[in-house]
């Protein structure tokens, strides 16, 4: 039985245990190498700054959205209205929304557990509530107050129509063209809310809360994330979540490419397409991530660097001088 | 005259004077600013823990910068993008050099000789340090931090935790990048750096896969001064062992 160094009796296990190293030591200066090492660093900072600077493209706003692509917020909006949008349907920490639309892991569903931490109500905060905050708009205040006093069967059978006839609608002369149909309010509601978008006032109505200062953005991100505007920018940007986005940025800059791991299983069948697959990758990251930490404790991982031998590079020098 | 400053014997029992002589046993100044290193310590592989700790003292420092002038400032000044590019550019080189660190311990098997808390110290500044930049790329304020936060907020939403931390809002992911996450890189890289001190840069495996005994004498002593001839062959005139011997104190 040897020993470890530290005197212990245990089983010695080379893995886990070293001797006390009796052989010879050099001089070495360590401030000096950290100064020459900031001096490297601060060399090599400068030169990729000055040579690639650093990407920062325009944010999308619901401004520039529905002026770029009025009929796709139209297309948009209406979902908002109906409750068909993704948000709506999101369910926590948004909503509460469908029953089955939370992931899981069997019984396992943290989002379920948590429970609505940023509520949002898609029909009142997107639309209903912003159009209620134009002034001097009585025709458009009393479609509003027939469309919420509407049975719920009309206001679905409005939303219906208006929602297949957008699918073909046009932009002419500053407004969505639908086909003539029975939309009931909510053709005017829709056009209205679309040149509201388009005047800029939207995105702030979006962000108004009882305080003047504002951080919090879940709000018109959630809305702009529902249309296809933003998500086109990203595929032409090689960022979708199919093209190892997560770990890109804008331009042919290096992104986060410490994030491949956690990329590369957005990738790979069946977790590529499960419903659940957001929590498959976590849960995935999570045990790898705990094999990482405890990797010291744990027997057979902890000998893969000795018995791959690349030590046998890395101290070639001290084992050559000791044939 | 006596010194009024001098310890009493009854100062030995005060939580200070405890506390300081376990300081002073665990880190003595010979161990924490060494001037010699073992020599088997001759490896380009060394050199990326300090080049780690160079490019975070920039990401601080640039970071810093950039915090005078607020979130905004960079977007509209020339000089703050060339800030923000030195911030950017810092990041991915204290990333590129941890990430080769971190596999250079891997393959060296680091942890041995109750080296453990120096491993894991190091996984998880790495991981605070993913945490920290992950909020800085969600800081920008451009089309960058709303599609990726677009995009993350499905994932980390999935584990619950997405009810207290709101990738979508900038405040608190502001407040994130810029105190609570580079405070826990700080505290963890210096525990990290304080406990290579403590024990010391890990020995070799031997040859055939076990730990590397030089044949030290037995004795007081364990240092063994290279001879002249020993000491020109591993450094004079050899790139390699000449940065490798500045390296060892960055485990």
């Amino acid at each position: 039985m040897r020993r470890d160094h530290s005197g212990g009796s245990r089983s010695f296990k080379p893995d886990r245990d070293v001797e006390e190293f009796h052989g010879a030591y050099v001089p070495y200066d360590l401030a000096k190498e950290f100064i020459v090492a900031l001096l490297v660093v601060g060399l090599l900072v400068v030169v990729f700054a000055f040579l690639f600077s650093s990407p920062d493209e325009a944010p999308v706003t619901i401004k520039s959205w529905s002026m770029n692509s009025p009929v796709g917020f139209a297309q948009t909006a209406i979902t908002e209205l109906d409750g068909t949008s993704a948000t709506a349907n999101y369910g926590p920490p948004y909503n509460s929304a469908t029953p089955g639309a939370t992931q899981s892991i069997g019984p396992l569903s943290p989002e379920r557990w948590m429970g609505v931490h940023h509520p949002i109500d898609t029909s009142l905060d997107y639309v209903i509530g912003p159009l209620k905050t134009l002034p001097n708009r009585p025709a458009l205040d009393r479609a509003i107050g027939r469309y919420l006093s509407a049975p719920a069967s009309m206001r679905n059978a409005w939303d219906s129509a208006y929602e297949k006839a957008v699918a073909s609608a046009r932009f002419v002369g500053g407004a969505v063209v639908v086909r003539p149909g029975h939309y009931g309010p909510v053709a005017e509601m829709m056009s209205a809310l679309t040149s509201m978008a388009r005047s800029g006032a939207l995105d702030g109505a979006l962000l108004s809360n009882r305080q003047f200062y504002q951080t919090d953005y879940t709000k018109p991100l959630m809305f702009i994330a529902d249309g296809s505007y933003l998500s086109n920018l990203a595929q032409a940007r090689h960022l979708q979540g199919t093209q190892w986005g997560m770990m890109n940025e804008t331009g042919n800059y290096p992104g986060q490419a410490w994030l491949w791991l956690y990329t590369f299983w957005y990738q790979v069948p069946p977790i590529k397409t499960s419903p659940n697959g957001d929590l498959e990758v976590w849960s995935i990251m999570m045990v790898l991530t705990a094999l990482l930490v405890l990797l010291p404790f744990i027997p057979g991982l902890r000998s893969i660097p000795r018995l791959t031998g690349v030590y046998r590079l890395i101290w070639r020098r001290h084992y050559r001088s000791h044939i | 005259m006596a010194d009024p400053t001098a310890p009493l014997p009854e100062d030995a029992k005060q939580w200070t004077a405890k506390l300081r002589k376990v300081a002073e046993d665990a880190f003595p100044p010979s161990k924490l600013l060494p001037d010699r290193q073992p020599a088997y310590v001759a490896s380009w592989i060394y050199v990326f823990g300090v080049l780690t700790l160079a490019s975070l003292s920039f990401v601080i420092l640039t970071g810093i910068v950039l915090a005078l002038g607020g979130p905004s400032w960079w977007h509209t000044s020339s000089t703050g993008l060339f800030v923000n590019s030195l911030h950017l550019w810092s990041v991915e080189f204290f990333f590129f050099f941890m990430v080769v660190h971190l596999w250079g311990k891997f393959f060296m098997a680091a942890w041995r000789g109750k080296r453990q808390l120096t491993w894991i110290t190091g996984v998880v500044s790495f991981l605070i340090s993913v945490g920290a930049a992950f909020t800085g790329y969600l800081s920008q304020q451009n089309f960058d931090s709303q599609w990726i936060a677009t995009q993350a907020k499905d994932g980390i939403n999935a584990t619950g935790a997405g009810s207290f931390f709101n990738v979508m809002n900038f405040g608190q992911m502001l407040m994130w990048h810029i105190t609570l996450l580079p405070l826990g890189v700080v505290a963890l890289v210096g525990l990290h750096v304080l406990m290579v001190r403590h024990r010391g840069v890990v020995p070799p495996f031997d040859r055939d896969g076990e730990v590397q005994n030089t044949g030290g004498r037995d004795g007081a002593s364990s240092r063994r001064e290279l001879s002249g001839e020993e000491l020109a062959e591993s450094s004079a005139g050899n790139a390699e062992a000449a940065v490798a011997s500045r390296s060892g104190g960055d485990d």
